[in-house]
């Protein structure tokens, strides 16, 4: 079985139709324009040449996958290109899809993706990243699924600082129909978690979900804000919090990885939310950031409404980006 | 993955040709194509680099780089120039209207921090201008928009205008102004919802509020650590509406914000403000040349190329090449050069400026080289006028007296001497290999 045979037969037992249907429909922009990209290519170019490498360089680095994860995927794709003795641009198709799902994979297990959600106890999960990025939206949306899923959710307002953040909590919470802990603004943000988990524990919750205010990760004492908080959670339950979501905008160019390593360091983050993919950015940067971090992308946002929001499937996302691709190999 | 700034990653470039005396075409394009890494890093799209890159290539292969001196140093000029002159001049002025209100319009994708730029804007033009600004919200989707924009006006004890989220945000942008004008406020600032730029029914919205205000000034507020996608975002905003100008926001970060460049080079509007922090008091005048250094990740160096450039007189480095060129190079000459070394400030303070080069070995030697200097001067000082010119007629006699004259010893004049025969004798066959080409690449004994 070719390796492209694999990954689609992969793609269909893993998921429902219905999902693979919204989840193309929602990449339909992102894979578009890149795989898009890569046909245009290997129309224009028959030999796999300088040139080639060169354009194919251009197309990996437009959808922010960053210059130096680029050029060593572009070395290796040539040793590949040498060994295997390809010449026509056609059969090195297949090889460019295998580096990229490798850099993403590395040797780990698949499993990374699921949300670590605890089976009889409170579940605690932590949202955390810069300013604007979709950290109450994304809280808002993932609220709503876990609740679709039959799990009592509660959500902490733990963002005291943003003018309108408890507000904005506030109207998701109704939105999932939810639970908000929420104190006023300007509070102590790690008293409004605490109170959170009183709360979630006294209602018998299955998971709470905590926003945090927006900060830069350059921001030291925002940074220590932020342990400080975490430290709050692990001292009041033991092994929480089960989940640090670092939520990360598509949009945002090769200052993600200093994103994902500065709060990481911080929190210990333990998975991805990558959202606003509806638009036209690619956030290939993720692919540098599992490679380099191993820090799995858990969901992707994918609109601004409260069911905009999908587990991420690695194997979708590769097929997402070469469907094109895949469905021209099959004739 | 730490980046690393334009002018370490030259470094070992730099550090290859100097010494060698000639820049050749294949280090110009090594250089080049570090060049094009830090500006990729960056987030310069990738279209924008190439034209860069392309126009950097003339200016290298051409005079300015492969005849200087300091090639490396001359890349890096070149480069900042290139990029200072495509990011534009200074430019923070806000249009005034003919008849009040002055109509702003925010615009940008979600997250990029409007309504933050909204406030800031306000307090801006009330401090600095003694403006008195009418909020407009007019973000009606975005859950609590309108409760941030009202809490940003408590907070600024301004007047914020609102109409639920049930109106149409056209609607609640035309009574903005009705009321302004009742109230005398002076400037109109209207916060729309974040939106995305290939999202045609709220594009189709803010090219109604467009036309329905008619405003003197569209901001599009782009967030400084934006991707490859900021020319499309940018373009899109620009086509559709013809935005006045840019904010870039959270410029407090550590991003390099190559978007900047992206956005000017597909829109060609200038970028006026900068958001520096989430204080409403943290919005600056745009500085393009400090963003061109941040870009390239550079930081003193460029003021030292600049007193270098200051310092060195070309006039005066051409006459040089002649002498050297006809071998009558003399003490003279010699003692003119280090004053024009140490015109540009201690070797120290120099060092400090170039980045990396606390880790350069040798380097900690600087100091006794500054030491060192002062002797040689000495030395020089202390020769007569027939002796700087010709050194051939020097004996037992005129050794020692130098060295008493200059506070040194005769082993030090001995050596001097010594080191400028054979820095003689380099600069003959320097000139002979180059077959008239000009010479580069000298060396000062005490470097
Ligand atoms: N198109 C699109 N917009 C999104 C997505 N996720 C969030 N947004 C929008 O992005 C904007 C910012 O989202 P927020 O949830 O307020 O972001 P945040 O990280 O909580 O922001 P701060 O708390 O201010 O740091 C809002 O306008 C959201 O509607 C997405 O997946 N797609
Ligand atoms: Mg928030």
């Amino acid at each position: 079985m070719g390796f492209m045979d694999k990954l689609k037969n992969k793609f269909k037992q893993n998921d429902k139709e219905e999902v693979s249907t919204k989840y193309k429909e929602g990449m339909a922009k992102t894979r578009n324009s890149f795989s898009g990209k890569i046909n245009d290519l290997i129309a224009r170019y028959r030999k796999v040449d300088e040139d080639f490498f060169e354009e194919l360089e251009e197309v990996l680095i437009s959808a922010d996958v960053g210059v130096t994860t680029v050029m060593d995927l572009i070395d290796e794709l040539k040793m590949e290109v040498k060994r295997q003795n390809i010449k026509d641009t056609k059969e090195v198709k297949e090889v460019i899809s295998e580096k990229l799902v490798e850099i993403y994979y590395g040797d780990d297990d698949e499993e990374m993706e699921e949300l670590n959600i605890q089976e009889n106890n409170l579940t605690v999960i932590l949202v955390v990243g810069v300013n604007g990025v979709g950290k109450t939206t994304s809280i808002g949306k993932m609220a709503h699924k876990l609740k679709e899923e039959g799990k009592k959710v509660v959500l902490a307002a733990g963002d005291t600082f943003r003018a309108g953040a408890i507000e904005q909590l506030e109207v998701w919470g109704e939105r999932a129909e939810v639970d908000v802990i929420k104190q006023s603004a300007g509070s102590d943000p790690a008293a409004v978690i605490f109170d959170g988990i009183k709360a979630a524990k006294s209602r018998d919750a299955d998971v709470l979900l905590c926003d945090t205010a927006g900060r830069l990760q350059n921001k030291v004492n925002l940074m220590n804000e932020l342990s400080k908080v975490k430290r709050v959670i692990e001292k009041e339950i033991p092994g929480a919090p089960h989940e640090v979501l670092l939520v990360l905008d598509a949009t945002t160019g090769q200052n993600a990885m200093s994103q994902a390593k500065t709060f990481s360091e911080a929190t210990d983050v333990s998975g991805i939310v990558l959202t606003k993919l509806d638009g036209t950015a690619k956030g290939g940067i993720v692919l540098a950031i599992r490679n380099e971090l191993n820090i799995p992308v858990k969901f992707v946002g994918l609109g601004e409404q409260v069911t905009d929001l999908q587990a991420f499937n690695a194997h979708a996302f590769v097929y997402g980006l070469f469907a094109d691709l895949l469905e021209e190999s099959d004739e | 993955m730490a980046f690393e700034g334009l002018a370490d990653r030259l470094q070992s470039t730099i550090k290859k040709i100097t010494g060698k005396g000639k820049v050749s075409e294949q280090d110009v394009k090594e250089m080049t194509r570090e060049v094009r890494l830090a500006l990729l890093e960056a987030d310069v799209n990738f279209k924008v680099v190439k034209d860069l890159i392309k126009r950097i290539k003339e200016r290298a292969v051409g005079q300015e780089v492969m005849e200087s001196l300091t090639p490396g140093q001359q890349v890096i000029k070149v480069v900042k120039e290139e990029l200072t002159d495509l990011m534009g001049g200074e430019q923070s002025k806000i249009a005034v209207a003919d008849r009040a209100p002055t109509v702003i319009m925010m615009v940008g994708l979600q997250g990029a921090g409007k309504t933050t730029t909204t406030g800031k804007l306000a307090n801006l033009l009330r401090k600095k201008h003694n403006r008195s600004p009418l909020l407009v919200a007019c973000d009606v989707y975005r859950p609590a928009a309108i409760q941030q924009l009202e809490t940003l006006g408590t907070q600024l004890n301004m007047p914020v205008f609102s109409m639920g989220t049930e109106a149409n945000p056209v609607d609640i942008a035309t009574k903005a102004i009705e009321k302004a004008k009742e109230e005398h406020n002076d400037y109109v600032i209207i916060d729309t919802a974040g939106r995305l730029h290939i999202d045609n029914e709220l594009m189709d919205e803010l090219q109604n509020i467009k036309s329905s205000v008619k405003p003197d000034e569209i901001f599009l507020v782009v967030d400084s650590m934006t991707g490859q996608d900021a020319v499309n975002v940018a373009e899109s905003f620009n086509e559709q509406l013809d935005i006045s100008g840019v904010v870039l926001t959270k410029l407090d970060g550590d991003t390099r914000g190559g978007a900047a460049l992206s956005i000017k080079a597909v829109t060609d509007k200038p970028i006026k403000f900068a958001g520096m922090g989430e204080k409403l008091d943290q919005l600056e005048a745009f500085h393009p040349e400090r963003m061109a250094s941040r870009i390239l990740g550079m930081g003193d160096v460029l003021s030292l190329i600049e007193k270098a450039q200051t310092n060195v007189d070309e006039k005066q480095a051409k006459e040089l090449e002649e002498k050297m060129r006809t071998a009558s190079f003399t003490f003279d000459d010699f003692l003119e050069q280090m004053g024009q070394v140490k015109k540009m400030g201690p070797l120290e303070d120099i060092l400090s400026m170039i980045p990396g080069a606390g880790k350069m070995k040798g380097l900690k030697n600087a100091q006794i080289d500054e030491s060192q200097l002062t002797s040689v001067e000495a030395i020089i000082q202390s020769m007569t006028k027939k002796e700087r010119q010709d050194p051939d007629i020097m004996n037992a006699s005129r050794k020692k007296r130098i060295a008493k004259g200059s506070g040194t010893s005769v082993s030090q004049v001995n050596r001097l001497l010594k080191q400028f025969g054979e820095m003689k004798k380099m600069m003959k066959q320097m000139t002979n290999m180059q077959k008239g080409k000009k010479g580069k690449g000298m060396k000062f004994p005490f470097m």
